[in-house]
C-alpha cells in the first residue's frame, strides 16, 4: 500500500487477490463466458466464411447489445434493491412509438424530444418506486400492471408499427459505419462506477443486503427505492430511444423481448436476485454474451424456429456453471 | 459499581428519559407504560424476562420504533415522534439483537456506512476502505478480522465484535446495547466491557441488556427492572436473588430441579452409536438409556452440532453405526430418524433460524412434524389438532392468546423456544436430543424448561443435552460426555461432573 504510513496496522499479504477472486467469482464468470463465446463466434464465422468477423459485423453486434445493456444496467440496480422491474418492456414501448411518431429532422426536435422521452421514463419509474416503496406493493406485481398500462399506452400513440426517425438521428446514435454506440456502453459502464462511489449507490446496496438493518443505519429505504426504480426507468427509455435510431422506425411492442433479456442479462452477470450484491459491468458482459449467442446459434446453422429452446438451454448451463465454480472457490479458500 | 465519591447521577444531565411508554404489536402489549431514565457517565442496566420489553424499549429511544404513547426526550430534546436520523444526529450508537451488518459488503464498507472517506467531488474512495478500516480494528484492539472479508461470511462472535467497533468509532455520547454479549467467549465479553468502562468514564451514558447476571452486576451503575412491560424497580445494587424476584415476580427458590434417579443398570438402551465418523466427527461412541439425561460437554464448536445433527440423519456420516431400541438404524435424512422415534430441538447461535416458520400461527407450528398422523387421507383432523395443540401449550405454559391464529413471531424469544420443543413432544419420542434449548432465554423460562427435562427423563425418555452454559449441563445430567475437536475426550459422572470439573476436562490435552 502506497498511502501506508498513517497507521501501523497492515493487511495481511495474502488478503489480496484471493479474496476479490471468491467475493467477484460469478462476476468474472460472466466475462469468461462472454470471451469463450465470442472465440466460438469468430471460428464459426470464419469456419463458414473463410474470414474473419470484420467491422460490420462487430458494428451489428455492438448495436444490437446497446438497447439490452441499457435496460439490462437498470435491471441490475433495481435487482440489488431486491427487487424486479417488468415494466421495462413499457417503457421501450413507450419511448419508441412517442420517438417514431414525434420525432422531427431538426436538432431542437430530436434534442428536445430525447429529453422529454428520459424524463418521462425516470417519471414512470419514480411511479413504480412509489407505489412499491409508500404503497407498500410487491416489486413483481407493480410492475407487472405497469407494464400492462405502458403497452396500452404504446398502442394508442402507434396502432401499427411505422413512423419514421430521422435519418440524422440514426446516423448519430446508431452509426452503421463503426462500432461508435460503444460510447453508450462506455458511459454507462463509467456512470456505474460513480454511482458505487456515491452514497446513494452505498444505500442501494445496503437495502438490498438487509432492509431493517439500513433504516436503523438512518438510509431512507423508500426514497432510495423510488430512486432505484427511477433509473431503472431512465435507463429503459434510452434504450428505446436506440432501438428506435437503430430500427429507424417504431415498432409498439419493440420492447416486450427487453423485459426477459434485461432479466437474463442480470442473471448471467451474477446478479443475485436476493439483493444486495453484484456489479452492473456484470449485466453488460451478460447484455453481450446474450447478443453474440444468437450469431452463434445462426452461425451454427441452428433453424431459427428452435433458437429460443437452445438460449434456454444455454441459460441453464451457464448458471449451473457459475454455481459450481462458486462452491469450488468457496471450498479451496 | 459507582462509589460515592462520584457524583450522583441525578445531579447530572439526564441522558435519555422515557415515561409512560406503551406499544403493541398485533394486539400483543410489548410495552405498558414502561419508564427508564438514564444519565450521562453512568451504565444502566436494563433487565428483566423474554417479553418483558426490552429490546422493544431500546428500540424505542434509539428511534427505530415509535412508541403508541409516553414521551421520549434525548439530552432535553423531545425525539418522541422522529425516527432513528435525528437519535443519530444526538450522538445515540446502538448494537442491536438482531445484527444489523450487511452480509454482503465487506467488513470495510460495514464500518464506513453513512461515514466512508471522500475524494474529490465528493465520491467515495473505495481503495483506501480496507486500510482505513485496518486502522479502526488495530485501535479498538479487533485481532484476524479481515478488512476484505464479507461480514456474512464471518463468524457470529466476529459479526459482533464488528458491529460493536463500528458502534463504538462514531464515539456514541448515548450507547444503547441489546444483548451485545450474547455470541461473545469471555476474553471478548471483557474486551468488550473495557471499551464500555472507558467511554462512560469520557463523560458518555451506555444502556445495556443481557441475560448473564454476572455481567450485569460487575458492569453496571444502576439497574432498571421491567415486567410485563412495565417499571418495576430502579435500584444501585441488586443480588440475583433480589433480581430474579423483580423479574418473575415469583420467588425460585432453586433454579435447578433435582435430577431423575439414575436408571436401572440393566434398563433399556434407548440410542446407541459406535465409531462415529464424519468430516467433523472422529470415532464417537456412546450408550444412552431410557430414563437418562447423558450431557455432550466441552468448549463451543468441538463438534457437538455436528454430532447432534449426524444423530438426526441431516448430516452425512462417512462410518459408524446408530442404533435405536437396540435395533441398527440407517438414518438417511431426518424424516428416518422421525420415523425410528428420535426428535431435535435445536437452538443455533444465532437464534434467528430456529426451525420455526415464523410467520405460521403457533399451531401450525406446533403440529407441522405429526400431520402424517393427525391427518385422514390428507385432511386434518381439526378436534384432534386443536386437543393436541391446547395440551402442549398447556404444558409447556406457552403464552400465547390464539394458538390457530397468533404467528409465532409475533411471541416473545422464550415463548418460540417452548414451541420449538412442543413440536418435538407432540412427535411423543423415545429420544430427545436438545442442543441449547435455553440459549437466550430467560429465567423464569429456564427454570420451566428445566423442569420439563427432568420430567421427560422421569417418564422414562433418553435425552442427550447440550447447552452453551456449563453450570446446566453440570445440575441436570447423570453423565456427561467432555468433546475436543470432534473426539469424545473424557467421561464425567457424579461429583466429577461439577462445573469446574467439566471447564477443566473441556481444556485438558485429550489423552490420545
Amino acid at each position: 500500500m502506497s498511502d501506508m504510513p498513517r497507521g501501523t496496522a497492515t493487511l495481511s499479504p495474502f488478503s489480496g487477490w484471493r479474496h476479490s477472486l471468491a467475493q467477484n467469482m460469478s462476476f468474472l464468470l460472466s466475462f469468461v463466458i462472454l470471451a469463450g463465446l465470442t472465440l466460438l463466434y469468430i471460428g464459426l464465422f470464419h469456419g463458414q466464411l473463410n474470414a474473419y468477423p470484420g467491422t460490420f459485423e462487430w458494428t451489428s453486434v455492438v448495436n444490437t447489445a446497446v438497447p439490452t445493456v441499457l435496460v439490462a444496467v437498470g435491471q441490475t440496480i433495481v435487482v440489488i434493491t431486491r427487487g424486479i422491474d417488468l415494466s421495462v418492456g413499457g417503457v421501450i414501448d413507450v419511448s419508441n412509438a412517442l420517438a417514431a411518431t414525434h420525432m422531427k429532422d431538426s436538432l431542437a426536435s430530436m434534442i428536445g424530444w430525447s429529453l422529454a422521452i428520459l424524463a418521462l421514463g425516470a417519471v414512470f419509474g419514480a411511479i413504480n418506486g412509489i407505489l412499491v416503496a409508500y404503497g407498500r406493493l410487491q416489486p413483481i406485481l407493480v410492475t407487472l400492471a405497469t407494464l400492462a398500462i405502458l403497452q396500452g399506452l404504446a398502442i394508442w400513440i402507434l396502432p401499427e408499427p411505422g413512423g419514421l426517425i430521422p435519418p440524422s438521428y440514426s446516423n448519430t446514435l446508431a452509426s452503421t459505419q463503426g462500432p461508435w454506440s460503444l460510447c453508450f456502453i462506455a458511459l454507462v459502464a463509467v456512470a456505474w462506477l460513480v454511482l458505487r462511489r456515491m452514497t446513494i449507490g452505498v444505500r442501494i446496496f445496503a437495502i438490498g443486503n438487509d432492509e431493517s438493518a439500513a433504516r436503523a443505519h438512518g438510509i431512507p429505504v423508500r426514497r432510495v427505492k423510488v430512486i432505484a426504480f427511477a433509473l431503472s426507468g431512465l435507463l429503459a427509455a434510452a434504450s428505446g430511444l436506440f432501438l428506435a435510431a437503430s430500427t429507424t422506425g417504431g415498432d409498439a411492442a419493440a420492447g416486450d423481448v427487453y423485459i426477459l433479456t434485461s432479466i437474463a442479462a442480470v442473471v448471467l452477470g451474477g446478479i443475485s436476485f436476493y439483493g444486495g450484491r453484484g456489479s452492473a459491468l456484470g449485466s453488460i458482459a451478460g447484455a453481450f454474451v446474450l447478443t453474440i449467442l444468437t450469431n452463434v446459434l445462426f452461425f451454427a446453422g441452428i433453424n431459427p424456429l428452435y433458437q429460443s429452446f437452445f438460449q434456454g438451454v444455454f441459460l441453464v448451463i451457464a448458471v449451473f456453471l457459475g454455481v459450481i465454480l462458486g462452491r469450488l472457490v468457496k471450498a479451496s479458500t | 459499581m459507582s462509589d460515592e465519591t462520584r457524583t450522583t447521577p441525578a445531579a447530572q444531565n439526564l441522558a435519555i428519559e422515557a415515561i409512560g411508554i406503551s406499544r403493541s404489536f398485533g394486539g400483543v402489549e410489548a410495552l405498558t407504560g414502561a419508564a427508564l431514565t438514564a444519565s450521562f457517565g453512568e451504565v444502566h442496566a436494563l433487565v428483566g424476562e423474554n417479553g418483558a420489553g426490552k429490546s422493544t424499549l431500546i428500540k424505542i429511544i434509539g428511534g427505530t420504533v415509535k412508541p403508541d404513547a409516553g414521551s421520549v426526550v434525548i439530552d432535553g430534546e423531545d425525539v418522541t415522534a422522529s425516527g432513528p436520523r435525528t437519535a443519530r444526529r444526538l450522538g445515540v450508537g446502538t448494537v442491536f439483537q438482531e445484527l444489523t451488518l450487511f452480509p454482503w459488503l465487506t467488513v470495510a464498507e460495514n464500518l464506513f456506512v453513512g461515514r466512508e472517506p471522500r475524494g474529490p467531488a465528493r465520491l467515495i474512495q473505495r481503495r483506501k476502505l480496507p486500510q482505513r478500516a485496518a486502522e479502526v480494528l488495530e485501535r479498538f484492539e479487533v485481532n484476524g478480522i479481515n478488512p476484505r472479508s464479507l461480514a456474512g461470511s464471518l463468524p457470529l462472535a466476529q459479526r459482533q465484535m464488528v458491529e460493536i467497533t463500528a458502534a463504538f468509532m462514531r464515539e456514541p455520547r448515548i450507547l444503547l446495547l441489546d444483548e451485545p454479549t450474547s455470541a461473545l467467549a469471555e476474553r471478548e465479553v471483557e474486551w468488550l466491557f473495557g471499551l464500555v468502562r472507558r467511554l462512560r468514564d469520557n463523560g458518555a451514558c451506555v444502556l445495556f441488556t443481557s441475560h448473564r447476571w454476572g455481567e450485569v452486576g460487575s458492569l453496571a451503575d444502576r439497574i432498571t427492572v421491567l415486567r410485563n412491560g412495565r417499571h418495576v424497580a430502579t435500584e444501585r445494587q441488586l443480588t440475583e436473588h433480589e433480581a430474579v424476584t423483580l423479574m418473575t415476580g415469583r420467588t425460585i427458590d432453586r433454579m435447578y430441579p433435582d435430577r431423575p434417579a439414575l436408571p436401572e443398570a440393566e434398563s433399556e438402551v434407548a440410542l446407541s452409536a459406535e465409531g462415529l465418523e464424519g468430516d467433523v466427527l472422529h470415532g464417537v461412541s456412546f450408550e444412552l438409556k431410557r430414563g437418562e439425561i447423558l450431557g455432550i460437554g466441552g468448549l463451543a464448536g468441538q463438534g457437538q452440532p455436528e454430532l447432534f445433527l449426524s444423530l438426526f440423519g441431516a448430516r452425512k456420516l462417512t462410518r459408524g453405526q446408530i442404533s435405536i431400541g437396540g435395533k441398527r438404524a440407517k438414518l438417511r435424512s431426518p424424516a428416518d430418524a422421525i420415523k425410528r422415534g428420535l426428535a431435535i430441538a435445536l437452538v443455533p447461535e444465532d437464534r434467528k433460524t430456529e426451525g420455526l416458520m415464523l410467520p405460521m400461527s403457533v399451531k401450525d407450528n406446533l403440529t407441522l412434524a405429526v400431520l402424517d398422523k393427525i391427518s385422514q387421507a390428507g385432511v386434518i383432523r381439526r378436534r384432534q389438532e386443536l386437543s393436541l395443540v391446547g395440551g402442549v401449550a398447556e404444558r409447556l405454559q406457552i403464552k400465547t392468546r390464539n394458538a390457530g391464529l397468533q404467528a409465532v413471531g409475533t411471541l416473545s424469544g422464550g415463548n418460540q423456544q417452548k414451541v420449538l420443543i412442543g413440536r418435538w413432544l407432540l412427535v411423543e419420542p423415545d429420544v430427545l436430543l436438545l442442543f441449547d434449548i435455553t440459549r437466550g432465554v430467560d429465567v423464569g423460562t429456564k427454570h420451566d424448561i428445566y423442569e420439563l427435562v427432568v420430567n421427560l427423563a422421569a417418564e422414562g425418555k433418553a435425552l442427550l443435552y447440550y447447552s452453551s452454559e456449563t453450570e446446566e449441563i453440570a445440575q441436570l445430567c447423570h453423565r456427561v460426555l467432555v468433546m475436543r475437536e470432534g473426539r469424545v475426550i473424557s467421561e464425567l459422572s457424579g461429583a466429577e461432573a461439577s462445573a469446574e470439573g467439566l471447564v477443566a476436562a473441556a481444556l485438558r490435552e485429550g489423552d490420545r
